[in-house]
């Protein structure tokens, strides 16, 4: 049994360029809990993600985590010439997954009749939905989705809902950033 | 250790998939069939300066792949995926190395022996240029690999490239070729010694490119 999930920010700042984004931010989430970051365009909200992923280093400050992580942003990472599922199957197989994870994923951002189509085939949305399928199938126990909403259909919405839920009730962890609600139940909300 | 593997795998079958593989030979192979047009078709004339050549020809084809070793997986995130995962970026970009020498020195060693019978070179040298091939296509893939990362996103980052790379693999140019005349042991050795030194370099410079270069 792995040990519990943890994300926490201690007295974090973070600095672009010459500007201060911003500064002493903490929270402590533990296992089950979400977090959703809103603010307006520029406020930091992909950053603090990055920081949260080991991507960016603060300015000030300390992350402290508790379990494997996965992080989904504008680009897919995926080959564009491979079929969707053999695309997905490299990350599982990096994190010590199966086909069956990959599957799962697909089946749960519904994508399941896409998966022989090659990645540079699929639409904007359907990119964005296989990133998630990414993230179901690594079965990490720290999600970081910077927009994950942006390019979904309704269905699709609620599959992403759906599966942060199933994620939460695991023992998992979500940070999120979005501009329109993402269906958690009652998450925490941090205003940047 | 898996993970590193696998990027090893993925990098080699897309550098293969792409057809990008074949570029640096097919070019080393150009000139090596140019060459003799250019200095005309005298037999020891060619002979003697044909090892050279294709050394400058295998450095020339090295600097070829240099926008493509870092930058695509750097824009479609694959890089940022590597680190949220824990994987350190100097050893990505040992990982990177390995494959790139995978498909570029065994390959480009094979195309040197039809290129050195258009030279007519004579099989002693064929030997050397091999054994130096050998020993300096490592050197010249970690060069390759550090200067990809070093450019990775800059406008004009083919042009820079070269510029960054060329003058550090001078050292391999002169051992190289060095190594092709009778008493050119000493010269491999050199070579050798240049290239280990670039190959426990090249993953913390890259590395520390490819971390700089995400801010």
């Amino acid at each position: 049994m792995r040990s519990p999930a943890g994300l926490s920010f201690e007295a974090i700042s973070c600095l672009r360029g010459n500007r201060l984004l911003f500064e002493d931010l903490s929270f402590a989430l533990g296992p089950g809990a979400a977090l959703m970051i809103r603010g307006p365009n520029g406020a930091g909200k992909s950053s603090l993600l990055r920081i949260a992923g080991g991507l960016l280093a603060p300015a000030a400050g300390r992350v402290v985590r508790s379990g494997d992580m996965a992080f989904t942003s504008e680009a897919a990472a995926l080959d564009e010439r491979l079929p969707l599922a053999d695309a997905l199957h490299f990350w599982a197989r990096i994190d010590g997954r199966g086909r069956n994870d990959v599957d799962r994923g697909l089946e749960a951002m519904g994508l399941g009749p896409l998966d022989q189509v090659p990645v540079r085939m699929l639409s904007t949305g359907q990119r964005r939905r296989a990133a998630l399928a990414r993230v179901i199938a690594g079965k990490a126990a720290i999600w970081l989705l910077d927009e994950p909403a942006n390019g979904l259909d309704t269905a699709s919405l609620d599959r992403l809902a759906a599966a942060m839920t199933a994620h939460r009730a695991e023992g998992g962890i979500v940070l999120a950033a979005s501009h329109q609600p993402l269906g958690l139940d009652d998450p925490q909300e941090l205003a940047l | 250790m898996r993970a590193l593997a696998l990027i090893v795998r993925r990098d080699l079958a897309l550098s293969f998939a792409g057809g990008g593989a074949m570029m640096p030979l097919i070019f080393f192979l150009l000139v090596a069939t140019l060459f003799p047009f250019a200095v005309g078709p005298d037999a020891a004339l060619l002979g003697r300066v044909g090892g050279g050549a294709l050394w400058m020809a295998a450095l020339l084809a090295a600097l070829l792949p240099v926008d493509r070793l870092i930058e695509p997986d750097a824009r479609a995130g694959i890089l940022d995926q590597y680190v949220v995962r824990g994987i350190s970026d100097e050893a990505v970009a040992g990982a990177k190395i390995l494959a790139h020498w995978l498909g570029f020195g065994p390959p480009l060693m094979l195309a040197a022996l039809p290129a050195a019978a258009l030279l007519k070179l004579d099989g002693a040298t064929v030997m050397r240029l091999e054994a130096g091939l050998a020993l300096g296509t490592p050197g010249l893939a970690a060069l390759a690999v550090a200067t990809s990362a070093l450019t990775a996103g800059l406008r004009g980052a083919g042009a820079l490239a070269g510029l960054v790379m060329l003058p550090l693999a001078v050292p391999l140019l002169i051992f190289g070729a060095g190594g092709l005349g009778v008493q050119g042991h000493g010269a491999l050795k050199l070579l050798a010694a240049s290239s280990l030194l670039l190959l426990a370099g090249a993953p913390f410079a890259a590395g520390a490119a490819l971390r700089a270069g995400r801010d």
